[in-house]
């Protein structure tokens, strides 16, 4: 990622973005904070707030006239939040606060000409950045509507205690502001006070209030909102501290007054809510009820969707950061490796945001990186890579035209995964298509979609070709998938072949009459891989409906379905929250799901949740295949092989010609214990077989003293094997496994 | 290099069924992803077999492991 790149995916996330009534605040008052503090009745600490940014406070939080409520969220569900009267109540019952602490000093002298609210405001925000500030008025607060005893003295005490010098009586004339002129840095007149004299300077700028006299600053006329006179007053201070320090008067100054936001806040789940507050003689309790409909705008649409991004705690601007920065390092460990290797490239994110921020293309664009540079921690994605690998051997993988034949019109490629999890529901579709449409070829390979995720560019476009070539030398006929993510991975892959899905024939010629019909109702989960597949997804609802299935939905479904956790390798690369993503999804029903891709059916089993392939209903002789648990990983690499076996044999009436290893005659049988830490540890019946294997020749092992179990170890590549077993005539059985990575080199002499 | 001690290679019970004697402390040299250990493990003082308990394994080894591939 370059830093161009960083910037780019920074700004396109609106998360940080200022909240709808700040940007509209003509001081930028933090209103979202004040109303969370008020909602907690933090009224001390909501009232600091307030008076962190606003120039005397205890006289303009009384006056606001709350240009924040016309552009306040909760506007269409229940009206906007009430901030003045808030202000007012926090204003007239917090514990009060002393003025702010200058500055240090600039040693700059400013004048100040005007003693209504503009000049007031001035003179504070001046004072407030170390000015040495002088207010020249007829009559201190002139203009002001009358407050409770007190609160003004209160506030004009604040502006002495900032340093202001006051002198009032003055009647200011235009040779007096010109002697000003020439003994202070600047001057700053409120044209309401002295509206005649100040027009022999010419019409202020309305950007920087300036004037044709150097150093003379000007307010606008006839501006009689107190917020936009404190405004103006906070203007003429930033305008003369850019002067005094010789700076642009004109750059960067877009956000200094109210300008538009691009905060996105949804409100689609938001109830509406009207408020109850009385506009005089509010309790305490309803300000806080009042408060407590701020919605406390942000964005987070994608992170409410995505347990990923949730668990990381923040969301994608900070996630493009930490990617950037793990890329960036040198010397050091590369914290978001796992983050990055977390996400489950589902496409979901960039389906809610409302700037199409896509999290899976900055993670995807990260891995690839990082297998690029041998950065790629190779524990990640070496399992899943390996099952690759194992599903496209000679063991598994077949290409065929139908028995019988030389040629074929349709070539089924069922995919690697539904081989591994329901290899009888793949025999018997293949049958049906074969009844159906005579010539069909079929293929056992996988679709390459593991190298993709996992980054590896050149596996696969490797993998890919050799794909093609297979397919080519059938003939190139048109592909009948039927997995989702094979649709995406081959149409993606294979531009040139035509492609079709199992469930768009399946609508078209109608399903098979001993369907089983099902009883449901069924909650449909889409997989993440039909998110764009309008086409596919309508092709499923109506099978459904043909089955006379009770269908319903989950919340998030089509377009915006989640992904269960399998998606991106995430399960491989970081099993945990893999599992906790699927746990989720899980839950979102409490009916049996119907799916379409056999991982999503798989990762819901393994959680416990009752779920079905769309196989099952069609193909299946199982009972109650909604209850079948998810095949562990030694199950499906011998499903595969088997599939193969038995249609070589039954169908292609051939022997099967791949030689038995040797390994795989020992003969082994697992506690089952040892079975679920084998599922956990990623540990194969045949790396248990070759350690044994290895035993037997090498005769190096342990023994337990009071069990008098075996402990060996063997290492066929990189992982080392450890197996603790029993001998039982010329088998074994084995009590526990675990493995390791680090190579034992040996014992130091 | 200096010798690292794991508490969790504990070897109790096991001994080398091949020379038939008990494990001692030994130092054993263990590499990954290019990076050399010197460990203290249990180990036959025979034929030099080394043992790798199932704590040490998903333990501490296991977060060796995962720090030096994120190096
Ligand atoms: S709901 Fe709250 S944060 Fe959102 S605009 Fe209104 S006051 Fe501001
Ligand atoms: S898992 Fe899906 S929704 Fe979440 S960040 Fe990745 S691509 Fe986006
Ligand atoms: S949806 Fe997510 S990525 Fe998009 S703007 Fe909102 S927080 Fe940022
Ligand atoms: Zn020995």
């Amino acid at each position: 990622m370059e830093q161009a790149d960083l910037r780019r995916l920074e700004s396109q996330c609106v998360q940080e973005e200022t909240p709808q009534c700040v940007a509209a605040c003509p001081l930028h008052v933090d209103a979202k904070q004040f109303c969370k503090l008020m909602a907690q009745r933090r009224i001390d600490k909501a009232w600091q707030v307030l008076a962190k940014t606003m120039p005397l406070p205890g006289v303009l939080a009384r006056m606001c006239g709350e240009p924040c409520k016309a552009a306040c969220v909760r506007q269409d569900v229940g009206g906007p939040i009430n901030m003045g009267t808030m202000e007012r109540y926090c204003a007239e019952n917090a514990k009060p606060i002393n003025p702010p602490k200058p500055l240090p000093a600039r040693n700059k002298s400013v004048g100040v000409v005007g003693g209504g609210f503009t000049g007031l405001c001035a003179a504070w925000e001046l004072a407030r950045r170390g000015f040495e500030t002088t207010l020249y008025c007829s009559q201190l607060g002139e203009g002001l509507p009358p407050f409770p005893e007190g609160v003004l003295d209160r506030e004009l005490t604040g502006l002495e205690t900032m340093g202001v010098k006051i002198e009032t009586g003055f009647d200011a004339s235009v040779s007096f502001i010109r002697t000003l002129i020439g003994d202070m840095d600047a001057v700053f007149v409120d044209s309401d006070v002295l509206p005649e004299s100040v027009r022999d300077f010419g019409a202020p700028d309305e950007l920087t209030l300036g004037t044709q006299e150097h150093g003379l600053f000007v307010s606008l006329q006839g501006e009689d909102s107190a917020i936009l006179q404190a405004a103006t007053g906070r203007r003429a201070a930033n305008s003369i501290e850019r002067f005094t320090q010789g700076v642009s008067m004109v750059t960067g100054r877009e956000l200094e007054g109210p300008y538009e936001t691009r905060l996105y806040t949804n409100l689609d789940n938001v109830q509406s809510l009207t408020s109850a507050l009385p506009e005089r003689d509010c309790s305490e309790l309803d300000v806080r009820d009042e408060a407590k409909r701020c919605l406390q705008c942000e964005c987070m649409e994608c992170v409410k969707s995505c347990e990923y991004l949730r668990h990381y705690k923040f969301y994608p601007k900070v996630y493009a950061r930490q990617i950037y920065n793990n890329e960036s390092i040198v010397m050091g460990t590369r914290q978001a490796n796992t983050m990055i290797n977390s996400c489950m490239l589902c496409g979901l994110c960039e389906t809610v945001c409302p700037e199409d921020f896509s999290m899976a293309d900055v993670c995807l664009e990260a891995r690839r990186t990082m297998v690029e540079g041998d950065k790629m921690p190779p524990s990640a994605h070496e399992f899943a890579l390996r099952d690759m690998a194992f599903a496209n051997g000679e063991k598994c993988s077949l290409a065929k035209h139908a028995p019988g034949t030389d040629t074929s019109d349709y070539l089924f490629f069922p995919g690697c995964q539904l081989t591994a999890s329901d290899p009888s529901g793949v025999e018997a579709a293949y049958a049906d298509l074969r009844n159906r449409l005579g010539n069909v070829g079929l293929m056992l390979h996988c679709c390459g979609a593991p190298a993709e995720w996992s980054g590896r560019v050149v596996l696969e476009r490797d993998s890919m070709n050799d794909l093609k070539q297979i397919w080519e030398s059938l003939g190139a006929p048109k592909i009948i998938a039927a997995c989702p993510t094979c649709l995406k991975s081959l149409r993606a892959g294979l531009p040139n072949a035509e492609i079709t899905s199992h469930w768009s024939l399946l609508r078209v010629l109608g399903i098979r009459e001993d369907s089983v019909s099902p009883k449901g109702p069924f909650a449909i989960n889409d997989p993440c891989a039909a998110r764009h597949d309008v086409v596919l997804r309508e092709d499923i609802r109506s099978i459904l409906d043909t089955l006379g299935a009770d269908t319903v939905e989950p919340e998030l479904s089509g377009e915006t379905t989640q992904c269960c956790g399998y998606g991106g390798l995430l399960s491989e690369a970081n099993p945990a929250l893999g599992m906790h993503v699927a746990a989720k999804r899980a839950e979102a029903r409490e009916e049996d799901y119907v799916t379409y891709c056999v991982m999503c059916r798989d990762m819901m089993a393994k959680t416990g949740k009752r779920a079905l392939h769309l196989y099952d209903l069609l193909y299946s002789e199982v009972n109650d295949p909604a209850a079948r648990p998810s095949p562990g990983y030694s199950e499906r690499r011998e499903n595969r092989v088997r599939l193969k076996e038995h249609l070589l044999r039954n169908l292609w009436r051939e022997e099967p010609n791949s030689v038995a290893e040797l390994f795989e005659s020992i003969d082994v049988s697992f506690t089952d214990e040892a079975l679920q830490r084998m599922e956990q540890r990623r540990i194969l019946k045949s790396d248990v077989q070759k350690t044994l294997l290895a035993v037997r020749e090498s005769g190096k092992r342990f023994v337990h003293a009071e069990t008098g179990h075996y402990l060996t170890s063997h290492r066929p590549v990189i992982v080392t094997y450890w197996v603790e077993y029993e001998e039982q005539g010329k088998s074994y059985l084995v009590h526990n496994v675990w493995s390791h990575r680090m190579h034992i080199k040996g014992v130091k002499s | 290099m200096s010798v690292i001690k794991v508490p969790e290679a504990d070897s109790a019970g096991w001994s080398c069924a091949n020379c038939n004697v008990e494990l001692t402390m030994q130092h054993v040299e263990l590499e990954y992803l290019d990076s050399l250990f010197n460990v203290e493990l249990p180990a036959c003082p025979q034929c030099g077999i080394v043992l790798i308990p199932e704590t040490l394994a998903l333990g501490k080894m296991n977060q060796v492991e995962h720090l030096l591939e994120d190096k």
